[in-house]
């Protein structure tokens, strides 16, 4: 799944970039070390320990820390059909699906981690409504076909923005993305094969689908972020090769990637504009409401409040697993007198 | 932030006074005949739950066939600060590489 480094245009006190603060914007900061421009201009990785300007790290956490909450709240949209799948095979495929989004927000936690913020405290500032998620997964999964829907369009435009930051400047992240990345492809596939069968069967499935398609299809769009003209932290972030591709860059790849797969599935895109540019060599398309966007973002989407209600209340519940966990590690090492790694 | 060869703060080993559980860095053998190599890091209780924890997060799709887990606090590591100091004194010694000899021509096996 995805989460993008975006806020809302008017800073109405929710949109605090994280616990460190921050959001560096100005070119060359005064506390950036000798020769950290040339290493990333030369395409070199910055490592966890290297010093560096307080806004690069700054924006980092923001960034990945917002990416990983993304991972874990995108679990419960599509957490809402595991009991209702289909077949024995779908189920399957989507609680494999729902635990690889568990595992990408583990790998950026770790990620975020290496530039000295604790994970409990990134957690906090999500349930707190500090940090912000992804604001795709505000929207609700009314059919089974939301499943496919999401795995073809969400993880689509995922995709199309993150195999850049398999290249970023900062080494833990892009490592972990390229993780992230190689999983990810099974789970647009397995998006694709499911809406391709409802397409495929009865008038029914087929409305489904459709139906599916118009309610994602725009909020997918809006996954890139403002259009370049109105993007807060893009130049910085370019500079520093943290991002590297606009938001419209991006997003033009996703529809130019999209049009025929959707021909392929004899399904319709919601927008009478979308049409191909010979001039241009790529489709043109409606104009994206992002007023939409920026309300979501401000908490007013569909399902905000059931979103982070339901993640502090399964964080709340599972505390005592944790803190059993401490306790029978205690108890333990308290007998054994000392416990080491095993060492295969 | 010292004493870790990933970055990583958290202090393994202990629970101390941290709302987590402690850090342990993830070492991965793919396959027989490789070295185990760091995939990244975790937070568990204990040695035994980090290696479940490193099985389900980082083997999934058959990425390993041993695992080792490493308190993050037990890694001594070199500082970047002095890396040119540290690192410096093999910079100078060209001889140790074989394409600092000369062999004549025609000469094979060498």
């Amino acid at each position: 799944m995805y989460g993008n480094d975006f806020g809302v245009p008017a800073r109405d006190g929710r949109d605090t970039p994280g616990p460190t603060g921050g959001t560096g914007t100005t070119p060359a900061p005064p506390d950036e070390p000798p020769g950290f421009q040339e290493l990333i201009d030369t395409d070199a990785r910055i490592e966890p320990r290297d010093a560096m300007p307080e806004a690069y790290r700054n924006t980092l956490v923001r960034q990945i820390a917002q990416h990983a909450h993304s991972e874990i709240i995108g679990m419960q949209p599509e957490g809402n059909w595991i009991s209702r799948a289909p077949s024995l095979r779908r189920k399957a495929i989507l609680m494999a699906k729902v635990q690889d989004e568990a595992g990408h927000g583990l790998y950026l936690y770790a990620a975020a981690e290496t530039l000295g913020v604790d994970r409990a405290d990134l957690l906090d500032a999500l349930h707190a409504g500090r940090q912000k998620y992804s604001s795709i997964f505000n929207y609700p999964t009314l059919t089974w076909a939301d499943v496919g829907a999401i795995g073809w369009l969400v993880d689509g435009a995922a995709i199309a923005n993150q195999v850049p930051l398999c290249r970023c400047s900062y080494g833990p992240y892009a490592r972990a993305m390229i993780r992230v990345c190689k999983e990810e492809s099974f789970h647009q596939r397995q998006g694709f094969e499911a809406l391709h069968t409802l397409s495929h069967g009865t008038e029914a499935q087929k409305a489904m689908a459709q139906d599916a398609v118009n309610r994602w299809w725009w909020p997918s769009l809006m996954m890139f972020g403002p259009s370049d003209a109105d993007s807060t932290h893009s130049e910085q972030s370019m500079r520093w090769g943290i991002k590297r591709f606009s938001n419209d860059e991006l997003r033009q790849r996703f529809v130019d990637m999209t049009v025929p797969q959707a021909d392929a599935l004899g399904l319709t895109l919601p927008d009478p504009d979308l049409c191909w540019n010979d001039e241009r060599g790529h489709y043109d398309f409606g104009e994206i409401d992002f007023a939409e966007l920026f309300e979501v973002i401000r908490g007013n989407g569909p399902c905000n409040k059931q979103r982070l209600d339901h993640r502090v209340r399964a964080h709340e519940e599972g505390a005592w697993v944790r803190e059993a966990a401490v306790a029978y590690a205690r108890k333990k090492q308290e007998r054994a007198g000392s416990t080491t790694g095993a060492v295969a | 932030m010292s004493g870790v060869s990933t970055g990583s703060t958290g202090g393994g080993g202990s629970t101390g006074g941290r709302r987590d559980w402690p850090l342990w860095e993830v070492f991965v053998r793919s396959r027989r005949g490789l070295s185990h190599v760091h995939v990244g890091s975790l937070h568990a209780p204990d040695a035994e739950m980090a290696l479940r924890n490193g099985r389900d997060l980082y083997t999934r799709r058959q990425e390993g066939v041993s695992l080792w887990v490493v308190p993050a606090s037990a890694i001594t590591a070199s500082s970047p600060d002095e890396k040119d100091s540290f690192f410096d004194p093999a910079a100078d010694k060209i001889y140790r590489h074989p394409t600092f000899y000369e062999v004549p021509e025609g000469v094979e096996h060498l």
